[in-house]
């Protein structure tokens, strides 16, 4: 299970050049400014846009090889698309969008199988509507899962969010995390959201200019220095890996992951869940002594391993706990203060930490 | 019927009435063949192609009358071949009627089509593309169902406007009572005699309450098309 792409085009006044491949399947985010040429890629892997020079293979299949004159026509690629701005089929109800792929796919799923993406996706009470008697929200998990019934080999999601207000994409969210951890499909997530990156995303391609600019897995990219400088926004702090090692009395769940433990509010997973944990650069404070008497649940002791200056006034420094880092976004007045150097160890004070609880837990 | 309008006249009527189902509809294939070029392809010389099919709109229609004499005559070019080959005369006869009528209205329902098909988002294609559609499916099952009401005003709109075609018809196919002469042309032939005003205005009152329940039936169909786009 792979996809290989290396694709060349020239545009006026842009020049799209990259290449990348995702090894496993889950989700890697093209994560990058608008303008850096995300869609164009999701479209060319698609097969709805034909660049110039390039060549794409998915599980084996080569759709697209110009040196050999190979291009195979997008109805016949099987690259299921979720596009920004949904694109039902406005004349059909939701059951007919959800079973218009369904019906041309080469090998059909399963009827079970639509019985089971309805309620994935909480469409069952959707199905009789027209597009136009649906919330955004709706439309989009609709455009979801009329894509994953086509029985596809990928699934390109090109900021199918976006135009959803925050709470509306919160609604959705849960739905993709659901879709992550069950599908055994490659996903390509197209995004300019970090939030959303850190939550969905197992590996990450950051675009720049038509360039890849990094790549590799969600935890190194988005907690190093280099985000600033590679996509222009500023560093996440860290997305860590983490599973429920306790249920306190004292009304904390303990949080096990590599390098220590961090303590929240009583989760309501079992013991052994694992669980995504996000913790924003300005939510680290750094102390030099051990501060105790602090109402903060979480001080770990960890080793300045970075530092990078952001802007006039900030600075991120990279720690290390373990083997898991974060970054904290500290003033450069602070820095000077606690003369802060690669090699320093630290006290980070963790003021808050944001747990992704997936609603549906894998039994695995 | 019979008590408010001569057998003559109903027989313009009726006359006038298959002259334009006729004509419309054999040529709605044809219109949409050309809205979708027109609206969905870029190639050289298509504005020339465009012009030519909006040609019948600004041409006099004694001139499309006239050439369509010249071309499809039985003695010479394609009209003498048709029925040399397969006995069919449209000169004289009330297809030849119909033809006539088809090219004069032929932009109308181009026009209507190709706006219609115009508002269509063409994502929906892509996305229809991407679910496994190649494209003629597409243009059956996403394309040709949104343009329905666009389609359907084109055709009434070219229904209503056929009805009043007068030149191209007299001069291609003559005012053959029974077989060419229809609405407007029994009209005129009403007007040449002694007399025949009574008829006239009856004749023209029939055509005003045709034309008002066209185009009123079209404009409901047009505002209907802008709503679904």
């Amino acid at each position: 299970m792979s996809v290989d792409v290396v694709l060349r085009h020239r545009f006026p006044g842009f020049v799209l050049d990259a290449s990348f491949s995702l090894p496993r399947l889950g989700v890697t985010a093209v994560f990058g400014a608008s303008g850096a040429g995300k869609t164009t890629i999701i479209n060319a892997i698609a097969g709805t846009f034909r660049p110039r020079e390039g060549r794409i293979v998915i599980n084996e299949r080569v759709v697209m090889d110009s040196a050999r004159g190979i291009f195979v026509p997008a109805w016949r690629r099987r690259a299921g698309y979720v596009f920004q701005d949904a694109r039902l089929f406005p004349h059909m109800s939701v059951r007919d969008n959800l079973l218009f792929g369904w019906r041309r796919a080469p090998i059909r799923a399963d009827e079970r199988d639509i019985a089971h993406v309805v309620a994935l996706l909480g469409l069952e009470r959707l199905l009789m509507r027209k597009p136009r008697a649906l919330s955004g929200g709706e439309k989009g998990r609709v455009a979801l899962g009329r894509a994953l019934l086509s029985s596809p080999e990928i699934l390109l999601l090109d900021e199918p969010f976006a135009a959803l207000d925050a709470q509306r994409r919160a609604e959705v969210l849960p739905y993709l995390e659901n879709l992550r951890d069950e599908a055994r499909l490659p996903m390509l997530y197209v995004s300019h959201s970090l939030e959303e990156v850190a939550r969905l995303a197992d590996d990450v391609v950051v675009l720049r200019d038509g360039r890849v600019a990094a790549e590799g897995s969600v935890f190194e990219i988005l907690t190093g220095l280099e985000l600033p400088a590679l996509a222009g926004s500023p560093p996440l702090g860290a997305v860590i890996s983490a599973a429920i090692s306790a249920h306190r009395d004292d009304g904390l769940t303990a949080l096990a992951f590599d390098g220590g433990t961090l303590f929240v509010p009583r989760l309501k997973q079992p013991v052994g869940c694992r669980l995504r944990l996000r913790i924003r650069a300005e939510e680290i404070m750094l102390a030099l002594d051990e501060p105790r008497m602090i109402s903060a649940n979480n001080v770990l002791a960890a080793r300045v391993v970075g530092l990078s200056t952001d802007g006039d006034t900030h600075a991120n420094v990279l720690l290390a706990c373990g083997k898991t880092r974060f970054t904290a976004r500290i003033t450069r007045a602070s820095s000077a203060r606690l003369e802060l150097v690669p090699g320093k160890p630290v006290f980070a004070v963790v003021k808050s930490v944001t747990v992704d609880t997936p609603r549906w837990v894998p039994s695995a | 019927m019979d008590a408010i309008l001569t057998p003559a006249e109903s027989e313009a009527l009726l006359l006038s009435l298959r002259v334009s189902s006729v004509a419309v509809f054999g040529a709605l294939p044809f219109a949409f063949a050309a809205a979708l070029l027109l609206a969905r392809t870029r190639f050289y010389g298509k504005t020339l192609v465009d012009g030519l099919i909006h040609l019948p709109l600004v041409l006099p229609p004694v001139a499309v009358g006239f050439l369509l004499l010249m071309a499809f005559g039985t003695r010479h070019g394609p009209g003498g071949w048709l029925f040399q080959a397969f006995g069919i005369r449209l000169v004289f006869s009330w297809t030849g009627a119909a033809l006539a009528s088809a090219i004069i209205t032929f932009p109308f329902q181009v026009r209507a089509i190709r706006l219609s098909l115009e508002a269509i988002d063409t994502g929906l294609s892509a996305a229809a593309q991407t679910l496994g559609a190649p494209w003629w499916d597409r243009l059956l099952n996403v394309s040709l169902p949104l343009a329905l009401p666009g389609i359907a005003a084109g055709v009434v709109t070219a229904f209503a406007a056929s009805l009043g075609e007068f030149g191209a018809i007299i001069t291609f196919v003559s005012n053959i009572p029974g077989e060419t002469r229809t609405l407007p042309l029994a009209i005129y032939t009403a007007l040449q005699a002694p007399g025949g005003e009574a008829e006239a205005a009856r004749l023209s009152l029939m055509s005003i309450m045709l034309a008002l329940v066209f185009m009123t039936l079209a404009e409901i169909l047009q505002r209907r098309a802008r709503e679904r786009a």
